[in-house]
């Protein structure tokens, strides 16, 4: 079981970069109150609930992509990544512990969006909630892996939202429905699908993203 | 055919004659560049060949 | 970094000259043979091509995956390169299935996009999910480093189309209404063999301008070395 002990050495660690540093936590926390104040000014009178329902997942999507953005930074500022690289650990152990760690700041600061969502447009119903845990998964691992590729590259922040963004596209489908419609349980069905077939590509292929 | 059916219809013939023979065209073009540089390419390591000093072993 | 060349047996003129004349003959059966549909008439004709074309793009996107799956598990050098045009071919394709499913939109409904159909928003997707693939290669140095990413984006392509399919089908209850209908193509007869024969048709024009274009793109790097250094 080396495997889950490294992830969970490499998760723990970024975890604790965070609590110290404090700085992705609190920036997401702020950029998406912010965005949803925002989006009460952007909402002509009469706008139908659905509109708000659709905006969440709009605000959680570009949140999400706050925090990628500054997943990999650290191992690139400190050149970490080659030597992390280097250890002999299964190289897609770096993705899924940077993903899980990912995945803990995205669901923190969705534990304070989701209420002050409720408290500025309407209550969310537990298929929402339960919506969200599941796209929270797919967003994290797919924006894990895109996140390493972009920070590699010369244009870095630019690339990410427009490799993560089409990606996207099926998770807010599914976190729309699962919201809005009678019977969410297709649209939670459908999420669960996309983050088993992404999350088993993202692994299998995270390997070609770190090395030559 | 109405005159209008006429038009679209000799409209897709143009453009359909127009790529069509760019690519004839180009296919041509680069049928003949690939012979050139592969002569270009066997002149080079023919070159190289003869440059290759002989050096007297033993 | 030696460039080496796949051989192939069929030379470029002569893919050149059988597209040309498979188009031809295309264009009559559509155009001169074919009837007018019952139901749209003479508007139906531009489906033998918007059809075609959209498959012509899956295929290149399929091709562009499979090369990638090359490069990445057989190390294949050459594979690359041809991945990288098989995707480019695939854009092209996309576009003109974009611009051809636009043009008969107008034509069927008086609006130049309709979200209601689900081939025009996948390729919309897909569209935009092919051209971050440009993006991820131009900001990348030339080196195995850009040929891995390239490889590995170009699958996650592969498995985004059924799954957008999917997604967009699940939309449609929530989205809108669906306002418009269009009715099936019951394709019977010459109009059958119109497709039949415009399908492959496309098909081997999307294969010559892929051979064109790996020519070109191999010739300027084979040029490249043999300039003094």
């Amino acid at each position: 079981m080396r495997y889950f002990a490294d992830v969970r050495a490499l998760a723990r660690k970024d975890l604790l970069l965070e609590l110290r540093a404090k700085d992705t936590l609190p920036a997401m926390l702020l950029f998406v109150v912010a965005t949803f104040v925002v989006f009460h000014f952007s909402l002509p009178e009469h706008s139908s609930r659905l509109a708000a329902s659709g905006l969440l997942w709009v605000a959680i999507l570009f949140t999400a992509l706050l925090g990628l953005g500054r997943a990999f930074v650290p191992e690139q500022e400190q050149r970490v990544l080659d030597g992390l690289v280097l250890a002999p650990c299964d190289r897609s152990a770096i993705w899924l512990a940077k993903g899980i760690a990912t995945l803990a700041f995205l669901v923190a600061a969705e534990a304070v969006a989701l209420p002050v969502f409720s408290l500025f447009f309407h209550g969310l119903r537990g298929a929402t909630v339960a919506a969200v845990l599941l796209a929270d998964v797919g967003i994290c691992a797919v924006g894990t892996f895109l996140g390493a590729m972009a920070v590699a590259t010369r244009a870095r922040d630019l690339l990410l939202p427009l490799l993560f963004l089409p990606l996207a596209i099926p998770i807010v489908v599914g976190g729309v429905g699962a919201g809005v419609v009678a019977d969410p349980g297709k649209y939670l069905a459908f999420l669960g699908l996309y983050d088993a077939m992404f999350a088993l590509l993202c692994w299998a292929s995270f390997e070609y993203v770190v090395t030559e | 055919m109405t005159t209008v059916e006429k038009y679209v219809t000799a409209a897709y013939c143009v453009i359909f004659a127009v790529v069509l023979a760019y690519v004839v065209l180009i296919s041509l073009k680069l049928q003949r560049l690939e012979r050139d540089v592969a002569e270009l390419e066997r002149r080079e390591a023919k070159t190289e060949d003869d440059e290759r000093e002989t050096v007297h072993v033993g | 970094m030696e460039t080496v060349d796949r051989q192939y047996r069929v030379p470029l003129p002569a893919l050149a000259v059988a597209s040309l004349i498979c188009i031809t003959v295309s264009l009559v059966i559509v155009f001169f043979v074919a009837p007018n549909d019952a139901v749209l008439g003479f508007s139906q004709k531009i489906f033998y091509f918007h059809v075609s074309i959209a498959f012509t793009a899956y295929a290149c996107f399929a091709v562009g995956a499979w090369k990638a799956f090359r490069l990445l598990w057989k190390r294949d050098p050459r594979a690359d390169l041809e991945s990288y045009v098989a995707v480019h071919q695939g854009v092209i394709f996309g576009v003109l299935v974009l611009i051809t499913g636009s043009i008969w939109a107008k034509y069927s409904w008086g609006h130049w996009w309709v979200w209601s159909e689900d081939e025009l928003v996948l390729f919309l997707v897909l569209f935009l999910f092919y051209c971050a693939y440009f993006m991820l290669r131009f900001s990348v140095d030339a080196g195995p480093q850009r040929e891995n990413f390239s490889a590995v984006y170009a699958l996650f392509g592969v498995v985004l189309v059924p799954v957008s399919f999917l997604a967009i089908r699940l939309a449609k209850p929530f989205l809108h209404p669906e306002i418009f209908t269009r009715h099936g193509a019951n394709l019977g007869g010459w109009m059958l063999v119109a497709y039949l024969v415009t399908q492959p048709s496309v098909l081997l024009l999307a294969y010559t301008l892929y051979r064109i274009e790996l020519s070109g793109k191999r010739l300027d790097l084979r040029l490249r070395e043999l300039r003094p250094a």
